[in-house]
Formats: C-alpha cells, structure tokens, sequence
C-alpha cells in the first residue's frame, strides 16, 4: 500500500502571527516538504493545481520536475491535474517529459476541480464539465498511446496525424487516477478505463465517500476489469499530531477556525465528528484511518492533506515525522494483515505497467468490456 | 398505508404563532386524510432548532450536519408538506429560506404543498403568492391553491372564523392530493415519474460511459 501527502498549495495567512508567505516561500516550502515525505519513508507526494489566488501552483508538471530531480524513491503526482481546462496536448506532452526526467516516478489524478470563473480563462465554459472531462480524458488516452492520431471533437481544433512527444517512457503511458468527490459521472469514467479512483474525504462524512467508492467498485467489476474488491482506490485523510489530544487541539485551533474553506463555520469538535479530520493523538490518527477500510473496502493508497490552512513549514515537517515515522510503518503492517490474498497491495506502478508488457489492457484507449458483452463472447465460444 | 406530512415551520419565539398556524393546518389535513379512510402521521421540522446546523451546512461547502441530513431525508419522503414562515421583511424569513437552500433542487418534485405564513398585519397577505409560491414552483411542488395567511389580528376569533375556513379548504386540497392514485395504465402513454431525491446520497443512476464518449462523437 502506498502512503503519502498531498498539498492544495494555499497561500493562507498564519492567523497566529498575522504573517503571509510569499509564493516564493511557499513554493519552497512545498519543495521542502515534500523532500522530507521522501526522507521519512513516504511512497507519494502529490501537488493541487489551481490558477487562481490563494493558491500558488499553477504548473505541477515544473514543480514535480525541480521535486523529482532531488529525490529518489519518491512517487509524483497531482492531486489534481485539471483536464478540464488544461489542453489534452499539453497534458500527454508536460507529463511525458515529467515521466522521462523522473524516470518514471509518475503519475496523475485528474479533476475538474475549477470554480466557474476559471473556466473562461482558459476558453472553457463551466456548464461543459463533464462533457469537457470525458472528451479531453479520451483524446489525452489516444495522444499516449497511438503514434499518429487523427481526432476530430467538440471542444479542441482538430488533429491530423498529430504525435505527441517525447513518446510515454518505455512506451507505457502513466497510472491515471480520477478523483471526485460528488460527480458519479466521474466514479463511472475511472470504471470504464480501469483506472484508480481517488476521493479526496476530507470535506464529507464517511457514509458519502464509501457510497463514491461503491458505486465505483461496482462499474469497474461491470466493465471486466476484475472483481469489486480489487479496484484501485485511493483516500484522502488530515490529520493534526500530538503527544496529547488537548496539546493537538490547542495548536491547531486556530488554524482550523480560519483555514479558506472550512474557517468561520462548524467548530473543529463538529467538523472532526463529521468528516474524517483527526486531530489528537498519532493512535488516534492510526485507529481512524484503519477504520477507513471497514467504510470502503481494503484500499492501494492514502494521502494525508498535512501543510494548509497556514500552518508554518517548521510545524508541518514535524508533522510528516511523525506521520512517517510513527503512523505509517503501523498502518502499512495493519492493512496488510487484514488485506486479502486476492486484493492487489499497491496500485500500478510505472515498473508494473513495463512488467506487464505491450499486450495488456493499460495499453488500450478503451480496456473496458462490459460484462454482458464478455458473457455473450463466453456463450459463442 | 398511512401518509406521512411533514411540517416546515420557521417561527422564531416560544411559543410562536407561526408552530400555531402550522399545528392548527396539521390538524385539519390529519381530519381530511382520516375523513377518506387513510391515516396521517405528522413530523413538525421547527427550523429554529435547526439554524446552526443550517448555518455550518452553508459554510461547509454544502456538506450537510447529520440533523439537516434528516430533516433532508423527511421532507424527500413526505406524501405531503405544509410549510409555514413569518413574514419578515416582507418576504419569507431569512432561516425558512436557508433550509429551502440546503434542500436538493430535486427534493420535493411533484409533493403537495400547502403554504402558509404568519405577520403582524393583514398588509402582507400577498406574501403567499409573490414569494412563498414561486419558490415552491421552482422546485416543482404542486402548491394547493388555497394558501393559508394569519395575521395577528385572525387569532382573535370571532364569530366569522376566516382563519378556519381557510385552514379547512387548504386541507381540503392537500388530502385530496395526497390520497389520490398517480398511477397510470402502462404502455399507454410516455409517463414521466416524478424523481424525488433528498441529496443525501449518492444517486444510484449513472449514465453508461459508452453513452457518455457516444454523446462526444468518440
């Protein structure tokens, strides 16, 4: 199973000093912490991708490139990459050369994820989402998989034998995931492509996450893609660490009671009992996460959101030590022994996808076969 | 089978004219339903107890608090409701409108409705039919005809009893409505099913992806 952090990239005053960093310093921190992800043993860093204040990363594919160079082991991500307004060209070409320079230490979650303003911005219209979503998603398949490709849709001007490059590294195209928190359109389209499905978890109760990872289950088992308990499903989680829970309380407080999206709303004691945010005690944060699995099944990959809401680098990094060095190592061994032989561990990697060779299914545009076409295909053979 | 009513009252003081009102309509839709040989059970949503949970419901992204979960719930599943606000500021009151705003577009889909509202003077009567009843059409509520108003000056009796009259009509009109059989003969006519859905779970319909790329030309 794969553990890791994943940052929005907010620019957030410290509502304890009144000091606002500058993107600069965000950014280096976000460089900063995500080194120290690595250095703890963690298996993921994934970075949001915004374009408007108060967030700060606007290009992931230059930032992961900078992380990438400086780490090793670390598997890089977005969380999310938005296919809704970022060309399909620049996608299947920015990840590409992300994917050649970290040799392989790649991969992307998509989203729509764009307040309607944005859309414009980008020649997009809001209304489209979806539509925008499950066309631009299709075409990006194409563009990483066929050498030439002639398409022609509603959204982008055409193309004409058109091959993107540098071509995906070893010819293997990147482990996408779909993350939604809402849209059961998006559950169905991570389905279709046997793709993974991240819900993100941290703005909703339990109930309403594990009925997204259903419904996803379900459709990835209905398109042939394995069984509903071996679908690839990834979880996001926040936590708040410390030796005691009043002492975790104490210091993330105010935090909690100004951060953008929740701050000036329910207290940090409704919103902890609501949604999955742990703040108390590294048990605490270890018990609630274990839980997880009993709400949507045995799971590839975690994420905590560690680093928003204004909270300083020095404080953060202490976090990830204690998410890396305390948490971790003791969800890693408890998921495994409740995990089932036949429920994959990790969700695909850039050396399993090579291992598993130019015949399967990763390397189709479109994998899926619904089951009752693959029971008539039984019946005639 | 027993109907179920649920009632929406906004009155703010305790006891408040408008869960009066509410109370007094209940009564009289419970007599009309019993009156065609069908039993009521009423739920009364007093939104005053919900306002903070409506409150962090607004600020959380629209991620509902467990209590307006199932107040959301009730009301998808209701045969019928009676939704009664004071009048403030000659509208209806800021909190009924809240709970209206947390309530998915789809909750209350072809659900009769009887409207009703309180004030101090007989002025605002009007309220029913400039604000009250275009709110309830845009959520496709099919809102009786008879709409219930009291002002202070009705909950002086009085030999004529408008207040009561109207009261017993829009009862009337609402039992009819939630005894009677929507049902059609199949195969007949294209027949539109009102879908009602609280929002409080994941929709189990999803559109096939195969459909989804047909739609796109893909």
């Amino acid at each position: 199973m794969q553990f890791g952090i994943f940052t929005v990239g907010d620019v957030t005053t410290d509502p304890t000093t009144g000091r606002t960093p500058t993107d600069g310093e965000r950014i280096d921190a976000i460089t900063q912490i995500a080194l120290k992800a690595e250095e703890v043993g963690l298996d993921v860093f994934a970075t949001g991708q915004h374009h408007n204040p108060p967030f700060t990363v606007s290009s992931p594919t230059t930032h992961l490139g900078f992380i990438a160079a400086q780490t090793e082991r670390l598997i890089l991500s977005t969380a999310t990459t938005l296919i809704t307004t970022t060309d399909p060209v620049r996608i299947a070409e920015d990840y590409a050369v992300l994917q050649h320079v970290a040799k392989g230490r790649v991969d992307l979650m998509m989203g729509r994820g764009n307040t309607g303003p944005v859309y414009p911005w980008f020649g997009k219209d809001i209304r489209q989402g979806i539509p925008l979503a499950v066309e631009n998603y299709h075409l990006l398949r194409r563009l990483w998989r066929e050498e030439a490709v002639d398409w022609q849709g509603k959204f982008r001007t055409p193309l004409q034998g058109f091959t993107a490059t540098p071509r995906p590294l070893d010819g293997t195209p990147p482990f996408v995931w779909h993350g939604s928190i809402r849209s059961t359109e998006i559950a169905e389209q991570a389905a279709y492509y046997g793709d993974g499905f991240f819900h993100n978890n941290i703005f909703w109760n339990m109930e309403h996450t594990a009925q997204m990872v259903a419904l996803y289950r379900r459709r990835f088992e209905h398109y042939g893609h394995g069984a509903a308990d071996q679908a690839i499903v990834g979880l996001g989680g926040q936590a708040f660490m410390a030796e005691t829970e009043a002492q975790a309380k104490r210091v993330f407080r105010p935090y909690f009671d100004n951060a953008p999206v929740y701050g000036h709303g329910p207290s940090l004691e409704q919103f902890t009992h609501a949604t999955p945010l742990t703040v108390g005690t590294p048990e605490m944060v270890i018990e609630r996460t274990l839980g997880f699995a009993d709400a949507v099944g045995d799971y590839q990959r975690q994420l905590f959101l560690m680093d928003h809401a204004g909270l300083p680098l020095p404080m953060v990094l202490e976090q990830l030590e204690i998410l890396g060095r305390e948490v971790v190592p003791v969800l890693r061994t408890q998921f495994e022994a409740r995990r089932p032989a036949h429920v994959p561990s990790d969700p695909p990697t850039h050396a399993s996808l090579v291992a598993a060779g130019p015949e399967a299914k990763h390397h189709l545009v479109a994998p899926a076969v619904p089951a009752a076409e693959r029971a008539a295909t039984r019946v005639s053979a | 089978m027993s109907r179920r009513i649920v009632v929406i009252t906004a009155g703010l003081s305790q006891p408040s004219s408008t869960r009066l009102l509410a109370d007094r309509i209940a009564d009289a839709v419970t007599s009309q339903v019993s009156a065609r040989g069908e039993a009521a059970q009423v739920e009364v949503i007093e939104l005053r107890e919900l306002a903070q949970d409506l409150a962090t419901t607004m600020t959380t992204a629209g991620m509902p608090t467990p209590a307006v979960a199932r107040a959301r719930d009730a009301v998808s599943a209701a045969d019928g409701v009676i939704a009664v606000t004071p009048v403030f500021t000659a509208s209806y009151s800021g909190l009924f409108k809240m709970f209206l705003d947390v309530l998915d577009p789809d909750s209350m889909t072809g659900m009769p409705v009887i409207i009703a509202a309180t004030a101090g003077t007989a002025r605002h009567s009007l309220v029913l039919d400039h604000a009250l009843r275009p709110v309830f059409t845009y959520l496709r509520a099919i809102v009786v005809p008879t709409g219930v108003f009291a002002a202070t000056e009705d909950f002086g009796g009085g030999e004529s009893d408008q207040l009561g009259r109207r009261v017993a009509r829009a009862a009337t009109e609402l039992a009819n409505l939630v005894v009677s059989e929507s049902g059609s003969v199949a195969g007949f006519a294209p027949h539109a099913t009102p879908q009602r859905r609280s929002g409080t779970a994941v929709h189990p319909e999803i559109t096939d992806f195969e459909s989804m790329l047909a739609d796109l030309g893909q």
